[in-house]
């Protein structure tokens, strides 16, 4: 039996260097400051932690460098880099700056060498490949629900590949994208629900169990987190190895300590620390 | 003669196991090469990189290296850099610093590689009394693994605690003035830190 612990991993958003989404804990100061809330976290029990760059401009890049240095020095548990990462070049930059793994999504789709290129020079295990995905039906628009249903039973509806921070369709289907990924040197998937993001409603627990079926690395799923029962549906009904979450921890909802607690409860296998 | 050495095989990045020892504000130094090696207490084998590549920046410095070893420098390995204690490895085709006997093999094909994520050691009640590294670290301890390879070593006695993903194998190896752990204590936490202040307090003595 292979219990590895089921990690937990919440994720900061970072735009020009500074955490966006209010997040008011009483041990931070300030509360934009990336290193105080990697600290934050890290105490609190976090398995790994994702920062994702959302700057939009290109000018502000070496910011994100300047951050994962000084977000290195002040952690000592892994943590992914993701966002606006484009080429070796940027990928190395960042891994050099301290990060333990960095996540291509836009790029990995446009080029797909790059997973390959990535996983040669730094290795599989630095590579994590982000898949934003939502349900979508194989042609046509506008269906009414019903329509909908029956198109799903007939198995027209899938899950599709977006890009561009879940801006534009691909056409692609999120399952066979997540093999491909897998088969040129991906070494974990951060899969995000498009559908669930921001509901807080629960995971995409069919999404997550069908790629997890589809492939044999690591999957975290993202996206609907509201409440440690949804992390526990998660590790309950698919074979996902991680949960990210990012407002329940940042509005102070739960600690990760208490979402640990209630999965040790309930039986998950979970670093207590 | 305060100063604890990194060595750099020109491969990775060792920025992590560097700000590791600087938050325990440890005076350490990056070398990429051993000539001077007297110049430190302590030397660090990081854990990044292929067995190969890395054999090869070392292997110019291997007498200088096992001469430090006889004349009681403590050495720590990190995961590739307590593989290449050994004789050889399944990963490369040169052979190791053969430090300690017994070879390198990979994880076996029925279990997700590389073994990544937090993964529990296990500690036997009799290496926990005697050990260095595992001072005040309990059985069950989580720590951080990245790695598709684990040593094998020929003498079972260098090993003090283990850990299971398909096979068991040793997750911390003592012997002597040798340290080595499969998995990466800069990056396992609280827990972690405290292995690697354990490894400083030992060489402050």
């Amino acid at each position: 039996m292979i219990l590895l612990a089921k990690r937990i991993i919440p994720c900061l958003d970072v735009d020009k260097g500074r955490v966006v989404k209010g997040i008011h804990f009483k041990d931070i100061r300030d509360a934009g400051d990336p290193v105080e809330l990697a600290k934050h976290y890290s105490n609190d029990c976090a398995d790994e932690l994702v920062f994702l760059d959302i700057t939009a401009s290109e000018e502000h890049r070496a910011t994100m460098v300047e951050v994962v240095k000084s977000v290195a020095r002040a952690i000592d548990i892994p943590f992914t880099v993701g966002g606006g990462i484009r080429s070796m070049d940027d990928a190395r930059a960042i891994l050099l700056a301290g990060a333990d793994k960095v996540s291509v999504n836009t790029a990995a789709v446009k080029n797909p060498s790059l997973i390959t290129e990535l996983k040669d020079v730094f290795g599989k295990q630095c590579v994590v490949v982000a898949i934003d995905a939502k349900r979508s039906i194989r042609d046509g628009d506008g269906e009414r629900e019903m329509e909908s249903k029956r198109k799903r039973e007939r198995g027209e509806i899938f899950y599709e590949v977006y890009i561009y921070g879940g801006k534009r369709p691909t056409g692609m289907d999120a399952v066979e994208w997540a093999r491909r990924v897998e088969s040129l040197g991906a070494g974990e998937l951060l899969l995000t629900s498009i559908d669930k993001d921001g509901t807080k409603d629960g995971y995409d627990l069919e999404l997550t169990a069908q790629v997890c079926k589809a492939v044999n690395i690591p999957v975290i799923a993202s996206g609907g987190a509201g409440g440690p029962e949804h992390m526990l549906a998660l590790f309950r009904e698919t074979g996902a190895d991680a949960a990210l979450a990012a407002s329940i921890f940042h509005y102070g909802e739960y600690t990760v300590r208490d979402v640990k607690r209630y999965l040790k409860d309930n039986g998950v296998e979970v670093r207590i620390c | 003669m305060s100063k604890i050495a990194i060595f750099d095989y020109g491969a990775g990045n060792i920025f992590s196991i560097k700000v590791a020892f600087e938050r325990l504000c440890a005076d350490v130094e990056v070398i990429r090469s051993m000539d001077n090696l007297d110049l430190y207490k302590a030397l660090i084998l990081p854990g990044v990189g292929n067995f190969d590549p890395a054999m090869k920046s070392i292997m110019p410095y291997k007498d200088r290296l096992l001469e430090a070893i006889d004349s009681g420098m403590p050495m720590l390995g990190i995961c590739l850099g307590m593989e290449m204690l050994f004789e050889r490895s399944e990963e490369g085709t040169l052979p190791g610093l053969s430090i300690l006997a017994g070879e390198v093999v990979m994880l076996p094909r029925s279990v997700k590689i590389p073994h990544m994520g937090w993964n529990r050691l296990r500690i036997d009640a009799s290496s926990s009394n005697s050990s260095v590294l595992l001072n005040g670290i309990e059985d069950g301890t989580w720590m951080y693994f990245v790695h598709s390879y684990h040593a094998r070593p020929r003498d079972g006695r260098v090993v003090s605690a283990r850990s299971e993903y398909g096979v068991e194998f040793p997750a911390v190896i003592e012997h002597g003035n040798i340290f080595g752990t499969q998995f990466h204590p800069e990056k396992s936490g609280s827990d972690g830190m405290h292995m690697l202040t354990n490894f400083l307090n030992h060489i402050k003595r």
